[in-house]
Parts: structure tokens; C-alpha cells; sequence
């Protein structure tokens, strides 16, 4: 396919979506894992630096909206620039709510500093965010290289993270069970793994949205899926 | 997946070929069957042109066109045409569906408006233009010699760029080739004419006035005029060369609107420049280039996946 449209200026305003996109893809990131070291090491500074940096993000998905509207408006796109401009608001969306959750682990950070503490708590989640940034980063890869097979293996791979939460959420239990006075704590860290989890919902939307762009077909509604923590009482996960 | 079930159920019986689609299964041609409803020959069909099909579930509205159960009101067989020496088309095979709006869409020069021109045979009217292959309407081949031309363009009605009103009255307009094709009564007559009219979208606005002149109408007005004047003989088949190229969107929306309405008697056929319009109005798509037929198929599809690249390049203003 030629690379160019005739009007130049058409390019022009497709590619500072995309550069927006990474832009809001790199800051998710970065709020993802300064919110986690905030948390593991008790950094109140960086988790206040990570809620502060939360607007930004908003309003590059503002700035991501307005931009794609004109864009259709103006052009009345078609095919794969149609699909481009789907990609980048549904993608904005989805990198705008992984910032919101990042701002919430920084949250609960700056509330977990005065509690007791269980570093051995954090060690699941440190892998269960491993995980996550891996998915992450390999999505934003796989829409800047607009490459469908690697963002099919982002999400197909998400049910790793999501059986990691599943065992976060058994281990969390039995710090609880095991001494009361973990509870404040541990429930602190039971939200953060489920934003966690929700983060790598979102890396998985964003694989849809890149294969969507890319082939323009869409995935199947049913996606492997790897944690059972729902369908499981309490006292049952904990044995 | 509960949508995937209520949309096979709206086939009459599921077919076999159909299943295994859903089950993700591709198997080349699967659909051919299923689209073709035991017509003629192998012309491509329109869900069949894009080749068997990556395992991945199709979207909803290529399953949806898939369970419709489409007939050929014409049939193009490897079509050849002539301008004298240069060839205008070069061997184009599809079919135009009836009671569907088939738009043909491509650069200028490509072959659209000669297709067109071909499939009511008004290049008969110039020396040294010339087509050879078949094309079928309701199975029987238009181009033999022995086909009686004025029958043939009282079944094929078609409306031009330009409006072309008579310099008569509106009413006249009409009833003009209602009486080179039929003796009817006055009343009845009427009746004719008031329903042309109102097929066209412009009863309410010429009802009061309809022994005015054709030409003191505004461009939008005379334009659906033309198309009054050709559903008043009752045509099958209506073909429409970039029928809105000289009106204001406010006239287009309105001549648009009667597609819908038309499409429920007749089949139509459009050329256009305006992509947008057979993004809007079409059912299938076909693009042609340099009197190639690059690609035809439904026109979710041509317009938000293309299967080629060139269709890609063209109607996302790449060519160049």
C-alpha cells in the first residue's frame, strides 16, 4: 500500500494520533511502575509524584478524542484510516483507565505507608505486575509496528496474569486467616492485584483493538481465561 | 456467541456450508453454493470474491449478508467492450443482484460508465464501439443481435449526470414514455404518473403544479424528475450514471432517499464519484480499474476491508 495519501495534511493529522498514543502509552507505563515501587518500598513521594502525573493522561485522551473527531469530520475516512481512527479513540480509552488504576495502587500506597507491614505480601504482586508491564509494553509494540500476531500472543497470554491473581488472592487470604492484625494491609494489597488485573483487561482490549486495525477482522467473544477467584468461596480458596 | 446463533437461524434451513463457517472451519468456495442459489456459471459472487477466509470468526455484517439468499437479475460474462480499437473493458464477470443497489466506484477513465452503458446497450447508438462475452438479464443474453433494443430499455431504464428533462410539462415528462409503451386511459394515466412521481420523492413538492414546465424545476427537482420518468414504464432494472455529480448534498440526501424505496421493485445499478455515497446507498461494490474489475464484493466490507490493495490505496485517497 502507498504510505501517503494524496492530501499531505491528512497524513500529518493521522500520524499525531499516533504519536499521542504512544505518547499516553509510554506515561501509562511509567505510572504503572512507579505506582508498584511506591507501594514495595514505601516511597510516598513517588506514589504523590504517580497520582499527580494522572491528569496529564486525561488530557491526552481529551486531546486524542477532539483530534479524531475533527479527522472524521474533515476526511470521512475509509477502510484501514477509518480503521485507524477507531483504533486510536478505543485504544486512548483504554490507556486513559490503565492510568486511573495506576493512580489508585499510588493511592492506596500513600494509605498502606502507616500500616503494618508484611513484605512478603508484595512478592506475588511484584510478579503479577511483572506480568502486566509485560503486556503492556508488548501491546504498545505491537500497535506502533501495527503487527497482529504479536498483539494475538498478548492476548492469548493474559490468562497467565490472570491465574496469577488467582493465587495472590489465595495467598492474601492466608496472611488474613493467619494473623488479623494483616488484614488492613492485605486488603489494601487485594485491590491493588485486582487493579493490577484490570490493567491486563485493558492490554487485552487494546490487542483487540490492534488486531482489529491491522485485519480488520475481530476476535472471538470468548478469550482464554485463567483465574477462578470468582466462582470460589473464600474458605475453599484458602484450603 | 448467542448472536452467532440468532443469526443462523435466520437462514431458512442451516446449511451445511454455512456451519462450518461458523465453526471457524475456511473451506475455498464453501459459500459460493450458498450465495450463488443455483445461477449460472462461476461469476464471482459477491461473498465469495474475497476467497476462503482466515479461521477467525466473520463480523456481523458479513454473516448477515452471507444468510441473505441472493438472485442474479443480471449476470456479466467475461465482458469485453471496444471504443473502435482501444478496449474499454477487459473480460469483467459479476453479477448484479436484484432488488439490491450495485455501485460501481473507480478513477475516472476506468470503465464504470462504459459497463453501464453496456448493460442496456445504448453504445449501439455509435459506430465502431463494439462488445463481445454475455450479459445475462433474467438469464437471457442481451447482446445477441437478434435483442429488440426498444424492449430492452423499457426492462433497463437509466438516468444520466445531467438532468435531461423534455421541454414539456412535468406531467407530459411522464407520461410521454408511459404512451410509447402503453395505451391506457386517462385516469389511469394519471394514476401512473402520480405514482412515478411519488416513487421519485417529488410528488409533494410539483403535485400543484405539474402542467409547469419540466425545466422550470431546480436541478435536484429535474433530476428526480428523470428518475419518475424512467420508473413510470415500470423498467426492472434502473441503471444511474453519477446521477447526483450536479447537485447540492440537500438534493442528493433527497434522490438518496428514493433508493430505498426503489430498491423494494427494482434492481439498480450506480456509477459514482462519490464514495461516500456508495459507502451509504450501495449493497455491493464494485471497483474497477483501467477497465479491470478490481474487486466486487459487499459493501460493509469494500469500504471498511478491502481485500486489495489498489481498492484500499483508491478509496482511501492513496492513488497517485
Amino acid at each position: 500500500m502507498s504510505d501517503h495519501h494524496i492530501v499531505s495534511s491528512y497524513d500529518a493529522e493521522l500520524e499525531a494520533l499516533g504519536r499521542k498514543i504512544s505518547e499516553m502509552g509510554g506515561l501509562a507505563e511509567k505510572m504503572l511502575s512507579d505506582a508498584m515501587d511506591a507501594l514495595v518500598e514505601l516511597d510516598t513521594r513517588l506514589a504523590q509524584l504517580t497520582v499527580d502525573n494522572d491528569p496529564r493522561l486525561d488530557l491526552l485522551q481529551r486531546e486524542i478524542e477532539e483530534q479524531a473527531i475533527l479527522t472524521l469530520a474533515r476526511r470521512q475516512p475509509m477502510a484501514v484510516d477509518l480503521r485507524e481512527i477507531i483504533a486510536t479513540i478505543r485504544i486512548s480509552g483504554d490507556l486513559e483507565r490503565v492510568g486511573d488504576l495506576a493512580k489508585n495502587i499510588a493511592r492506596r500506597a500513600i494509605k498502606t505507608y502507616s500500616e503494618l507491614h508484611l513484605p512478603r505480601a508484595t512478592v506475588g504482586l511484584r510478579s503479577m505486575h511483572e506480568s502486566a508491564a509485560i503486556l503492556l509494553k508488548d501491546v504498545l509494540d505491537a500497535y506502533a509496528q501495527r503487527d497482529a500476531e504479536r498483539a494475538k500472543s498478548v492476548w492469548a497470554n493474559d490468562a497467565e496474569l490472570d491465574s496469577l491473581y488467582d493465587s495472590v488472592f489465595r495467598d492474601l487470604l492466608t496472611f488474613m486467616m493467619e494473623d488479623p492484625r494483616n488484614i488492613t494491609f492485605c486488603t489494601h494489597l487485594l485491590f491493588v492485584s485486582k487493579n493490577i488485573e484490570r490493567i491486563g483487561d485493558h492490554a487485552t482490549n487494546i490487542a483487540e483493538t490492534v488486531i482489529y486495525l491491522v485485519t480488520g477482522e475481530s476476535l472471538p467473544v470468548d478469550r482464554p481465561k485463567g483465574h477462578s477467584s470468582l466462582n470460589e468461596t473464600p474458605a475453599k480458596a484458602a484450603n | 456467541m448467542t448472536d452467532l446463533n440468532s443469526s443462523a437461524e435466520q437462514g431458512d434451513t442451516p446449511r451445511p456450508e454455512a456451519i462450518r463457517k461458523l465453526a471457524g472451519i475456511s473451506k475455498p468456495h464453501a459459500l459460493s453454493q450458498t450465495a450463488d442459489n443455483g445461477n449460472q456459471g462461476n461469476t464471482p459472487d459477491a461473498e465469495d470474491s474475497r476467497g476462503p477466509q482466515p479461521a477467525a470468526e466473520p463480523g456481523p455484517l458479513a454473516r448477515m449478508a452471507k444468510f441473505n439468499k441472493l438472485d442474479h437479475k443480471v449476470t456479466i460474462r467475461n465482458l469485453n467492450f471496444y471504443y473502435d480499437e482501444s478496449q474499454a473493458l477487459k473480460n469483467i464477470s459479476l453479477p448484479i443482484y436484484a432488488n439490491k443497489v450495485t455501485a460501481f466506484i473507480g478513477p475516472s477513465g476506468c470503465g464504470k460508465s462504459t459497463l453501464l452503458r453496456v448493460l442496456n446497450r445504448m453504445y449501439d447508438l455509435y459506430p465502431k464501439q463494439r462488445a463481445e462475452g454475455e450479459v445475462l438479464l433474467d438469464g437471457v443474453n442481451i447482446l445477441r443481435r437478434e435483442q429488440d433494443l426498444n424492449l430492452l430499455r423499457a426492462r433497463v431504464g437509466m438516468v444520466f449526470q445531467k438532468p435531461t428533462p423534455f421541454p414539456m410539462s412535468i406531467r407530459e415528462n411522464i407520461a410521454f414514455g408511459i404512451k410509447l409503451y402503453h395505451r391506457l386511459a386517462k385516469s389511469e394515466l394519471s394514476g401512473r404518473v402520480e405514482s412515478a412521481l411519488k416513487q421519485a420523492a417529488l410528488w409533494d413538492e410539483v403535485k400543484d403544479k405539474l402542467n409547469t414546465p419540466g425545466l422550470s424545476l431546480s436541478g435536484g427537482q429535474q433530476q428526480r424528475l428523470c428518475i419518475a420518468r424512467t420508473v413510470a414504464i415500470e423498467p426492472e432494472v434502473i441503471l444511474l450514471d453519477e446521477p447526483c455529480s450536479a447537485l447540492d448534498p440537500i438534493s442528493t440526501a433527497k434522490v438518496e432517499e428514493t433508493f430505498d424505496e426503489l430498491k423494494k421493485n427494482y434492481t439498480i445499478a450506480i456509477v459514482t464519484h462519490n464514495l461516500q455515497q456508495a459507502a451509504r446507498v450501495s449493497d455491493h461494490t464494485a471497483f474497477m480499474y483501467l477497465g479491470e474489475l478490481i474487486e466486487f464484493g459487499n459493501t460493509a466490507l469494500v469500504f471498511t476491508t478491502p481485500s486489495k490493495e489498489q481498492t484500499q490505496n483508491y478509496i482511501t485517497g492513496r492513488f497517485g
